[in-house]
């Protein structure tokens, strides 16, 4: 390993591999038979995730009431929930997108599992605007349909309707571009997969890979391709969080009515995007044996990521404390008292405690390198980025203006049944995942193998 | 050369056949019959060919499955002949009156397509100035009750009226030969007819026949009273518009006293601090009432204390006016007294003295102070009394003691329900055992007719004619607005059959009327001019004035005899809620949903108590998180009650309340196992005296059992948010009428220009508010100051609001005495739907309208600053309400805001602003996103979280579930389905109609015109709707009074609705 350059940058990819071991390596999951143990956490991610679409479609079938909203809580589980899939699903466009302009070498360990992560996150984010609709039949109304009357039309003015747009356009693009990059390893997969012996196998990748034939024009079009939607996906890392905080941010309510939410939204998204990569990757490395591609350099720079905007969020959570007594207006100045020690003080203690504190622990090298010490901080963090949305949601929903609404929230078994759900739906499409696509981006990675000199002199 | 041609038709006519000649001649062939067929020979032997067999085949699966197919029938069958009065579409109102023992009121009454759906008042009455409250306007929905017997029954089977009047005729007759005793026990009578039609009845029977009056809620030691005292055994009428000074022991006289509703109008104008001058009213009492939460000096007293409460104020009243002491009864409420005494002395011939006690010793001496005022003849009308209570309960005891004692031999009950109301109601049903023929007219197998023979249902007052002379001189109509909906027979056509009078009681009512004609100032007329101005209006009013009865009452007896009120640790008072009454209407959903005006509790009772000795004790005082209340058990005179305990802030420490109304067993589905049922503990007085024990209940694993409460507001104080509720004191008001409600200024970074649409608009600025500010000279500086009036700081370009109408609303928090009746009156309306209890808990009441109650909390602000106090334990302290609150109400609908915040956020565009100023619902393209619910600062969205109607779950008590419950449906209302948004519509459809109306006449909408229900409804005129651009309306002079402010106004969002600062008449060292 030792090389004349960059000696002190830890090397990409441990272990002496060659360009075979790579591809060996990635398709060995999809081409060997699955283990017990992917069988077992299968059968569970399944269960949850019928207990969900059961608890949906009782929703759907007997109501919103099923749920524990009432009439000054008009939003709960349902949008917490909501805004902490779509974050979860900002490290997937950062880490595709983001590092690749920056020419990160090191996302592409990770970056094809966080972009299918970041779909699967989409898809459990885009459930809850629906389902939470009180007439869910009628949600197609929400997009600007031509109709027969004439000049009824969607409401331009409504953030709802912009997050519409913003979580489709953000879906779309994640997933053309998670699918682009995906191309040219299907079609090593179909090459490996002989005609003969796996006819199913080699027929669908060969679909799948639209017919790759990896000649040099094919290739320069993947690279430019890969440019110009990393370009077009970049803005869309600022823009999604922004549009789903302005939901708050636009509103009258004090603790929601914020300018600061915009930039204090996109980091909280990437750190608990970041969290939910490390929880995943530190699994996965495990289970499909990719240590020596994953390696422990990787989980220091995302604990390096998830310590700086957990940084971010905790100055943010500060400069919110600081405005609502600066403003001088008693609601936000409640709202804020509230949080901190009304009847949800113990969510808000969480919160405080999960983002700002916990992530600081990593400025010691030492945790910041320790695979145990990451995956039970990584839960933590997406613990505590939950309670973000439900102390933002919730406690400024409970205890705004006029103090004879005030109420308290209790969720019901449907709402916890839901959030199961989608942790179901989350994992089963996960593991199905894992055990057909290339988990590692096959070329990518062999572009960051040192193949030069080095290896012929061994 | 031609050849005549030969055209034939046929082979018949070529061969000319003699078959062919005689169908020839007979031109119309005679058609092949049935008969004809089956006449001919070889039917039998003929054989269906296979293509006969298909046809066949075909024919009757087609018709068998045309058959199966019901077509779908519309039942909307329009009359033939359109009747005269009836416009499908448009309204029609009646004149009728509502009595049901307590409440009295000249009513009109909404009728479409002959069903009756909404009750306003009568204003043509001077006796109720169309006051309602939330009983009386809820009382349509008792008329469509499911619950009602639907015919006559015996022994509880169903019969017809033939039997029942053919075996009860026969045993009166044999009673009646025999000289036995046939009682008739009824509720107090005010009609004359009925009187007359009992008399009748007694007369046909003979001497053994006797007429006892007994009123649930007992107003008996008054009457004695005031028999003693005038020799007039009736109530006095009040006039409280008259009355300076107000002083009430006990007396909710505003709410569950006789009469309440018409109280509350003349209340209601003399606390309106217009022109500096508004009523002072002292109020000492043990339970929080509605009329105490409305007082300017509320004393929290035991019930054992009234009685030398009212005496020292006799004393006081009699050195001051030079009348003969009583006893030295000294109290440690003396100074309170003191200073009532000098402000009633002052206030002589304008005061009021008023008491709910059931002493008539307690009574006469009240009787005496008023006396003392001169308070009889100006503000005490005895010349012209109240005949709304009539029942002494001395001679309801001495019945239940003859039934016992099997010397009754028939018992006929109209209108009460001793088996649930009566104190010692198992007593009453031992006699009511041993009587020989028992008849009831409730309209239900109550808890009384499911004793009985026979139960000859009475037919509902919507159904019914009748007369009423509540005061005397004072004569109302009822009316029948809907032929009867069940079997039934109205109790006075009964009672006239069983007299052998069979003339129908219109007829016997319109022969009595000609003696009210003959003495009438109106005598001139001819009879049936009289009678149908008199139906037409509702009222008569003879205006003759009575002579006022001289005072002979004897002050010292009389306070000798009262009843000394038993002492303990605790003392029990019961009282009445303003939405369930007496219980006789527990079976109406819309009134157990209504909140309590001061606990906001709906489907229960429950025993109140101060929240110091709740703390003391151990007890949830379901603050913050707290939902479960704990049940505990009271035991008073060998009565044992188990019922949850709730804090109430002013109850007096050592006293407990408990309202009656509840626990009702035979009501039907929406009252039945509601509650506990309170008149047990009762024995014929409110004041029950001292409790033997209260005491925790534990379940079996001796874990405090507890009761789920369903309050609609949860949270009591401000939490020092003055702006949302103003308030100043009547001495600031008349130094500076704006005093508590000063401009609201913002801060912006450059000020000047008209503010519209500019950047800086949005600035969040601080309050530029204070006293010390010359508020007027802040407005006028505009230009030089860099603070702008909240109104104008503006980040939306404006709706056109100068043209054309702009309603609005006023809300005037001085005269808002929280009785709730705009509540029901809204729902009656606009099909709010019920919920019910557990859906109430959960916080998903419907109402479109609240009330909101706010106790003052002895944490301030000031208080705070003053005693160092760090703001989060400021704000913790601020969360509970003080122990001897200020009460403030704050009716809370959508306020129609011009920038409306709801508005921006529905994706889809389906809540809108019209440019009349509304902010409109349209339900059908809501998709229920509850956005717009979240982003009301009000927070007077309302989500369907469920179908309630039709739906899958258990909303059964909605009356929109029930076939006949539905006829109450305001059809102008849609009825919304579930996962849509609602919320008030300022009763568009009722603006709708107006404009509509004005159009076809080619005018102007008229300022009064327009009303919407709330404003309709409300017996004060707090509530008021109009045109704000109309100059001419009363809404727009109102709106431009000092006191008026926008709620929550610096939030920008411009409502419609404005309110008025409430203004206490109280000295500083009160506040």
């Amino acid at each position: 390993m030792s090389s004349q350059e960059a000696w002190i940058r830890e090397p990409l990819v441990l272990g002496d591999k060659s360009y075979h071991d790579i591809s060996n390596d990635i398709a060995r999951p999809i081409e060997g038979k699955a283990n017990r143990q992917w069988w077992i956490a299968f059968t569970i991610a399944l269960i949850a995730m019928l207990w969900g679409v059961g608890c949906i479609l009782y929703t759907v079938g007997v109501g919103i009431g099923t749920w524990g909203l009432n009439k000054t809580v008009g939003w709960a589980w349902d949008i917490t929930n909501f805004v902490w899939w779509v974050g979860i699903g900002h490290a997937g466009t950062l880490i595709s997108a983001v590092l690749l302009l920056f020419r990160q070498k090191w996302r592409m360990a990770i970056n094809r599992s966080a972009e299918a992560m970041t779909i699967f996150a989409v898809i459990c984010a885009a459930l809850f605007p629906g389902i939470h609709m009180g007439r869910i039949w009628m949600a197609y109304w929400v997009l600007p349909l031509p109709n027969q009357y004439g000049s009824l039309w969607v409401n331009f003015n409504s953030p709802l309707l912009w997050d519409v747009f913003a979580i489709s356009t953000y879906f779309s693009v994640s997933l053309v571009f998670w699918y682009i990059g995906l191309i040219p390893d299907f079609a090593t997969i179909r090459d490996r997969a002989a005609k003969a012996a796996k006819p199913i196998s080699h027929t669908v990748y060969a679909i799948m890979s639209f017919g790759w034939s990896g000649n040099a024009r094919a290739w320069h079009r993947f690279e430019e391709i890969s440019l110009v939607l990393a370009g077009l996906a970049t803005p869309l890392v600022l823009s999604v969080h922004t549009i789903v905080s302005m939901d708050f941010a636009t509103s009258v309510i004090p603790g929601w009515h914020t300018t600061i939410f915009p930039p204090y939204f996109v980091a909280g998204a990437i750190f608990s995007g970041f969290a939910m990569v490390q929880t995943l990757m530190l699994v996965m490395r495990k289970v499909v044996s990719l240590e020596e591609y994953i390696t422990i350099n990787h989980v220091e720079l995302m604990n390096k990521v998830i310590m700086l905007t957990g940084s971010i969020v905790g100055v943010a959570y500060i400069t919110e404390l600081f405005m609502s007594w600066y403003s001088g207006v008693e609601y936000e100045q409640y709202a804020f008292i509230n949080r901190a020690t009304g009847p949800y003080w113990w969510a808000y203690a969480a919160m405080m405690t999960c983002n700002v504190v916990s992530p600081q622990v990593f400025w010691s090298k030492k945790l910041r390198r320790n695979i145990t010490f990451t995956f039970f901080l990584s839960i933590i963090v997406n613990i505590g980025m939950w309670f973000e949305r439900f102390v933002i949601i919730v406690t400024s929903l409970h205890r705004d203006y006029l103090p004879s609404s005030w109420v308290m929230f209790y969720p019901t078994w449907v709402d916890i049944g839901i959030f199961v759900g989608t942790l179901g739906i989350f994992f089963t499409l996960f593991l199905l995942y894992a055990r057909t696509f290339p988990v590692l981006p096959i070329a990518e990675v062999k572009s960051i193998l040192k193949s030069t000199g080095s290896q012929y002199k061994k | 050369m031609s050849k005549t041609k030969k055209y034939w038709t046929g082979l018949d006519q070529l061969h000319n056949t003699p078959e062919f000649q005689e169908r020839a001649e007979n031109e119309f062939a005679p058609e092949a019959t049935a008969e004809h067929l089956l006449e001919s020979d070889n039917l039998d032997e003929g054989s269906t060919k296979r293509r006969d067999f298909l046809k066949f085949l075909g024919f009757s699966v087609g018709a068998a499955t045309l058959a199966a197919c019901e077509t779908p029938v519309v039942k909307s069958i329009p009359y033939l002949n359109k009747p005269e009065e009836i416009t499908p579409g448009v309204p029609n109102y009646y004149a009728s009156t509502f009595f049901d023992g307590t409440d009295y009121a000249s009513i009109l009454v909404k009728t479409r397509e002959g069903r009756p759906i909404k009750i306003v008042g009568n204003k043509k009455s001077k006796l109720t100035s169309g006051a309602v409250n939330a009983r009386i306007n809820s009382s349509v929905l008792g008329l469509y009750d499911s619950a009602r017997a639907a015919g006559p029954m015996k022994g509880g089977e169903a019969t017809d009226w033939a039997t029942v009047d053919a075996e009860v005729g026969a045993a009166l007759a044999n009673l009646g030969e025999a000289g036995g005793s046939i009682v008739i026990l009824t509720g107090t009578i005010i009609s004359p007819s009925t009187k007359k039609a009992v008399a009748e009845f007694a007369a046909k029977y003979g001497e053994g026949v006797k007429h006892v009056t007994y009123d649930a809620l007992s107003a008996s030691g008054a009457l004695e009273a005031n028999e003693a005292c005038f020799g007039v055994k009736a109530l006095p009428s009040y006039d409280f518009a008259a009355a300076d000074v107000v002083v009430s022991f006990g007396a909710d006289f505003i709410a569950g006293f006789p009469n309440g509703a018409a109280n509350a109008v003349g209340y209601g104008k003399m606390r309106s601090p217009k022109g500096g001058k508004m009523s002072r009213h002292f109020q000492f009492e043990s339970n929080m009432s509605l009329a105490g939460s409305n007082a300017d000096v509320r004393v929290a007293i035991k019930p054992s204390e009234r009685a030398a409460a009212v005496i020292s104020l006799y004393n006081k009243v009699a050195f001051a006016t030079g009348g003969n002491a009583l006893g030295g009864e000294t109290t440690e409420y003396d100074a309170t007294i003191l200073k009532a005494t000098n402000e009633l002395v002052a206030a002589k011939g304008k005061s009021i003295v008023i008491c709910n006690s059931n002493d008539a010793g307690v009574q006469t001496v009240v009787n005496a102070i008023n006396n003392l005022l001169g308070n009889y003849g100006s503000t005490l009308n005895m010349a012209n009394p109240l005949y709304i209570k009539g029942g002494v309960d001395s001679e309801m005891d001495q019945l239940v003691a003859d039934m016992k004692g099997g010397k009754v031999g028939a018992l006929l009950i109209h209108g009460v329900n001793p088996s649930y109301s009566y104190g010692n109601a198992a007593d009453f049903n031992a006699g009511l055992a041993k009587v020989g023929l028992t008849v009831s007219f409730a309209d239900r197998l109550d808890e009384t007719a499911a004793g009985v023979t026979y139960l000859a249902p009475d037919s509902h007052y919507l159904e019914s004619w009748n007369d009423s002379e509540a005061q005397a001189g004072s004569f109302s109509l009822t009316q029948p607005t809907i032929q009867p909906l069940f079997d039934t027979r109205q109790f006075q056509e009964t009672l006239l059959k069983w007299a052998g009078n069979d003339s129908d009681y219109y007829s016997y009512i319109k022969t009595n009327w000609a003696d009210v004609h003959k003495s009438s100032p109106d005598a001139g007329l001819l009879f049936n001019d009289f009678f149908n101005t008199a139906l037409f209006n509702g009222v008569f009013e003879s205006g003759t004035v009575g002579e006022t009865p001289a005072f002979v009452g004897d002050v010292a007896a009389a306070a000798s005899t009262i009843k000394k009120v038993a002492t303990g640790d605790f003392e029990l008072e019961l009282y009445v809620k303003a939405g369930t009454g007496d219980g006789s209407q527990a079976n109406n959903p819309w009134l157990q949903e209504l909140p309590d005006p001061i606990s906001r509790v709906t489907w229960d009772n429950y025993i109140t108590m101060s929240p110091k000795q709740m703390k003391e004790m151990d007890f949830s005082r379901l603050e913050r998180g707290d939902f479960m209340a704990n049940v505990v058990e009271l035991k008073l005179n060998g009565v044992t009650i188990t019922a949850p305990v709730y804090p109430s802030p002013g109850q007096k420490y050592g006293t407990v309340g408990l309202a009656v109304g509840y626990g009702r067993t035979a009501s039907g589905k929406c009252g039945d196992e509601v509650g506990v049922n309170a008149y047990p503990l009762s024995s014929g007085s409110f004041l029950v005296g001292a409790v033997s024990s209260i005491e925790m209940v534990f379940d079996e694993d001796g874990d405090p059992l507890v009761y789920e409460i369903a309050q609609t507001q949860s949270h009591h104080t401000l939490m020092g948010r003055g702006s949302i509720l103003k308030e100043t004191t009547l001495e600031e008001y008349k130094q500076n009428p704006k005093a508590g409600n000063p401009d609201l200024l913002l801060y912006v970074s450059s000020a000047g220009g008209s503010g519209h649409g500019d950047d800086h608009g949005d600035s969040h600025g601080e309050e530029g508010h204070g006293d010390g500010h010359g508020n007027e000279g802040a407005a006028k500086e505009e230009h030089a100051s860099p603070f702008l009036p909240a109104s104008e700081v503006n980040l939306w370009a404006d709706h056109a609001i100068a043209t054309g109408h702009r309603w609005g609303m006023t809300v005037d928090l001085n005269t808002c005495i929280g009785c709730g009746a705009c509540v029901t009156a809204c729902g009656s309306e606009n099909n709010v739907p019920v919920v019910g209890k557990q859906e109430v808990r959960r916080g998903r009441d419907m109402h479109w309208l609240r009330i909101d109650r706010y106790y003052s909390s002895e944490m301030t602000d000031e208080k705070a600053e003053e005693e160092g106090i760090g703001t989060i334990d400021k704000f913790t302290l601020m969360e509970t309400a003080a122990e001897t609150p200020q009460v403030a109400y704050q009716p809370v609908m959508c306020q129609h805001c011009n920038h409306a915040p709801c508005e921006t956020v529905c994706p889809v565009a389906a809540t809108t602003h019209s440019n009349e100023g509304l902010n409109m619902m349209t339900y059908n393209r809501c998709i229920g996103t509850r956005y717009c619910a979240n982003n009301c600062p009000y927070k007077v969205r309302r989500f369907n979280w469920f179908q309630y109607y039709n739906g899958s779950q258990d909303f059964s008590k909605n009356p929109a579930n029930d076939e006949l419950g539905r006829m109450v449906l305001n059809p102008d209302v849609v009825v919304r389905s579930r996962g849509v948004m609602e919320k008030c519509s300022f009763c568009v459809q009722g603006i709708q109609a107006a404009k509509l109306k004005a159009k076809k006449a080619g005018r102007k909408v008229d300022n009064e015109e327009v009303q919407t229900a709330c404003a309709e409804a409300c017996p004060t005129n707090a509530i008021v709707f109009g045109d704000l651009n109309d100059t001419e309306s009363w809404v727009a002079e109102i709106a431009k009074d000092e006191r008026s402010y926008h709620l929550l106004e610096e939030v920008g969002v411009q409502p419609n609705v404005l309110y008025m600062t409430k203004v206490r008449n109280v000295e500083e060292n009160e506040a």
